[in-house]
């Protein structure tokens, strides 16, 4: 047993804080730590620097541009960047499609998509979910039909997180209608250019554009753009989601908002002194503080595990469950800190170049916004319910 | 025992049931939360033309007399429709205070107003740093001439942006958190010195804080004795607890409804989702939550109107402290059993959720009233 860092994992963070400390611009950490929305050209100039340095591709083999990093030394840039504000890399192209296309795909895809993701020129997003297909992800009914050398796409996707940047999209889509549903299921990369395609936004109960509607109709998708075999992109989505489910414990992401909550709880005011002084507030910051803990530590025991390589099973699940629900709690708690203050809701403070005087103050402006917002976290990436499903039956044989 | 209303107070809840089944679409209600009012104007003008503004008021101001049930009865329906009307903020809490602390004179000059829905008042009791303590205040008020000059600023007075009163507290003497040395000041929003930092509300209501700059007021905006309105305030504030408590129990009842529905209607795996376990017993909680938080509805308006002691304060304090965890609750695992859709703007759902989130943080959420009635506990 042993839980400390070897040398060389020290000195790798060392080099990761070195080069956040250099590289990381003010502005878009001001912008990520006071839970601002990041635009389109933040993310891409974040990806640059990233790329620049080698450190964009984290899951990718270093032929195809990746950089090969033990899941510890993931796991310590995952802390040191989110300690330090850095945005969090839009997962679908870097994460999620591009794993599929390197242990999947053709040749000709590897050489046209990579690069392309690597450079930021394409932006990817996910067609999964559908209106009726939710949690029952194998049900859905986005048609694509073989015609000569095209795939004539027809249907609906949603919840497409930020479709409005995207040019890309992955999806989804049944080709086989007389089989089990599981396995009429191919996966398909689609030019959003491409005609018959429309996204329409989806405003969520906090005000804001994060999510899209996605139709297709008689949406020609040349046969090249298919991923592996003809119905068998079940498989490969099974395991994109690994990859999708192995970020979402979000243990970094929950540290920094820790942080945030600490700070704002410390200039809030409660019967004249620090609301973070006192005993009934202080003590629920702490019980979350020790849950994190844990959280953490279990985090790190799985992230051993697969040390030697491969992806975490049905651990990972339970890693979603906890690590979404702990940062959902701190969220609640930064909303009780805010008091009346989580009342008015002034959309214009939320824009960092904002210059006139907060009505309360920098750190409360966003928190009840962020707190709805956050409801999502139990939501997507496969419901909680789903993940504990996963872990009755793969873990517990239930 | 009995927990039926009575022939009138069911009457009282049917007539308002049926106003705001009629005028209170959901698309309704997003358009009336954008004008520049930020409610209904028109709806307001049909609850005081009905009678409803004056209901808590005496027969000579053409109420009559309701107490705590006839309130809740009004205000459990104004719940349902998720209204934006300023109910709770000039009928309940402004008229009251009004009620209590005024003279005959300021009596006569706002309350046949306000009951009859002409005039709206708000209530500036908070500020930045008072949290949800009413005491903790520091906006001070020196006698001036003939009259006062009050300076500081009140948080997060919920309708004050297009109030015609504001009832403001501001302190005369001691020091902050004395309960003693608080006076109340019934302001005209017209008066030189007041700035309104009007804003929309997370729960697409509207407000603002009031900034008072020099603000010069005559003695007669003075309500009650000088320093002595914490009385009044404590008192007033447990009424509106009452109120909002009834409010609450109307937006759960509407959000389990929709929740329940939405169980039976949407398949996933070839079965409504409401055939799975997990499912069920979370929405039999919802349900449990939801009679725990009428249970205490009905108990505090039983209060409401009662005689101020330590008994009325605990039971106030309860009920707001399960409201208050019952919203989030049912806020919060409602959006969980929808999934997406039950984060969309589109979907009425998710209007009732951040409303019942938002119930939490007025007058005061479960952590607050869990701490007072802490210290109110008996030790046998």
């Amino acid at each position: 047993m042993n839980m400390n860092y070897t040398a060389e994992e020290l000195a790798f963070r060392n080099e990761v804080r070195a080069f956040l400390d250099e590289k990381l611009p003010a502005d878009l950490a001001a912008k990520v730590k006071g839970l601002r929305h990041l635009s389109k050209e933040d993310h891409q100039r974040w990806q640059q620097i990233l790329c620049k340095q080698g450190w964009y591709a984290t899951h990718w083999p270093e032929e195809y541009g990746g950089v090969k990093w033990t899941p510890v030394q993931k796991h310590i840039w995952d802390e040191e960047s989110c300690r330090y504000g850095a945005p969090r890399s839009i997962p679908f192209g870097v994460n999620m499609v591009a794993p599929v296309i390197i242990k999947f795909g053709t040749e000709e895809q590897k050489q046209a998509y990579l690069p392309r993701i690597l450079s930021g020129e394409d932006w990817w997003c996910q067609g999964y979910s559908e209106p009726g297909s939710g949690s029952d992800l194998a049900s859905l009914k986005t048609r694509a039909v073989r015609q000569g050398d095209h795939y004539i796409v027809n249907g609906q996707k949603t919840w497409t997180t930020l479709g409005q940047h995207a040019n890309m999209i992955f999806c989804l889509v049944r080709t086989n209608t007389e089989v089990k549903s599981q396995e009429g299921i191919s996966f398909l990369l689609i030019d959003m250019n491409t005609p018959g395609i429309t996204v329409r936004p989806i405003i969520t109960l906090d005000g804001e554009h994060e999510v899209n509607e996605v139709f297709f109709e008689d949406v020609k998708v040349p046969v090249e753009n298919l991923v592996g075999e003809e119905d068998k992109g079940w498989t490969y989505a099974k395991f994109l989601l690994t990859y999708e489910r192995t970020g979402l414990a979000g243990i970094g992401l929950s540290k920094a908002a820790l942080t945030h909550l600490k700070e704002l709880a410390s200039r809030r005011i409660k019967n004249g002194r620090p609301l973070i002084e006192d005993t009934s507030f202080s003590q629920r910051i702490a019980q979350i503080e020790i849950d994190l803990t844990a959280a953490t530590i279990s985090n790190l025991r799985i992230i051993a595990a697969v040390e030697g390589g491969g992806v975490p099973g049905a651990e990972s699940s339970m890693l979603k469950v906890r690590g979404t629900e702990i940062r959902q709690a701190i969220n609640d708690l930064a909303r009780r800190a805010i008091g009346p203050y989580a009342i008015p809701f002034v959309a214009e403070e939320l824009d960092l170049d904002y210059d006139g005087d907060f009505l309360s103050d920098e750190n409360a402006a966003p928190v009840s916004a962020h707190y709805f917002n956050n409801r999502k976290l139990s939501i997507f990436g496969g419901s909680n319910e789903i993940q504990k499903n996963i872990v009755s039956k793969m873990i517990l044989g239930l | 025992m009995d927990f039926r209303l009575n022939e009138e107070q069911q009457m009282l809840q049917d007539t308002v049931a049926r106003l705001v089944r009629g005028e209170y679409s959901f698309e309704k209600r997003l358009e009336y939360s954008e004008t520049d009012a930020g409610f209904s104007v028109d709806f307001w003008k049909q609850l005081s033309e009905l009678g409803l503004t004056a209901v808590p008021f005496a027969e000579e101001l053409g109420g009559f007399g309701g107490g705590g049930v006839e309130v809740q009865s009004v205000m459990t329906e104004l719940g349902r429709g998720l209204c934006l009307e300023p109910y709770l903020q000039s009928v309940i809490f402004g008229g009251g205070l009004i009620s209590q602390a005024g003279n005959d004179s300021q009596k006569e000059t706002w309350l046949g107003g306000i009951a009859s829905g002409e005039l709206q008042a708000a209530v500036a009791l908070q500020e930045p740093q008072s949290f949800y303590n009413l005491s903790d205040v520091e906006t001070r008020a020196e006698q001036n001439g003939d009259g006062y000059l009050l300076n500081g600023r009140k948080a997060v007075v919920i309708g004050g942006h297009c109030a015609d009163v504001i009832l403001v507290s501001a302190r005369t003497s001691g020091e902050s958190r004395d309960t003693g040395g608080i006076s109340l000041f019934a302001l005209k929003a017209d008066t030189a010195g007041i700035e309104r930092r009007e804003y929309p509300t997370t729960d697409g209501f509207k407000g603002c804080d009031l900034i008072l700059n020099n603000v010069q007021v005559s003695a007669d905006a003075l309500l009650g004795e000088e320093g002595n309105a914490f009385e009044a305030i404590e008192y007033q504030s447990g009424r509106a607890i009452a109120a909002l408590c009834a409010e609450a129990v109307g937006v759960m009842e509407v959000a389990n409804e929709l929740t329940l529905d939405y169980l039976k209607q949407r398949k996933q795996f070839g079965i409504p989702i409401g055939k799975f376990q997990v499912l069920q017993h979370r929405m039999v909680d919802m349900m449990s939550e939801l009679e725990q938080a009428r249970s205490m509805a009905i108990l505090a308006a039983s209060v409401a109107d009662a005689e101020q002691n330590d008994e009325r304060r605990r039971v106030l304090s309860a009920a707001k402290n399960i409201i208050g965890r019952s919203g989030q609750f049912i806020s919060e695992k409602g959006v969980q059993s929808h999934g997406g859709i039950g984060m969309t703007w589109e979907y009425n759902f998710a209007h009732y959720a951040k409303r019942l989130i938002m119930i939490n943080h007025q007058l005061g959420d479960d952590d607050f009233h869990l701490e007072r009635h802490a210290s109110l506990l008996q030790a046998h």
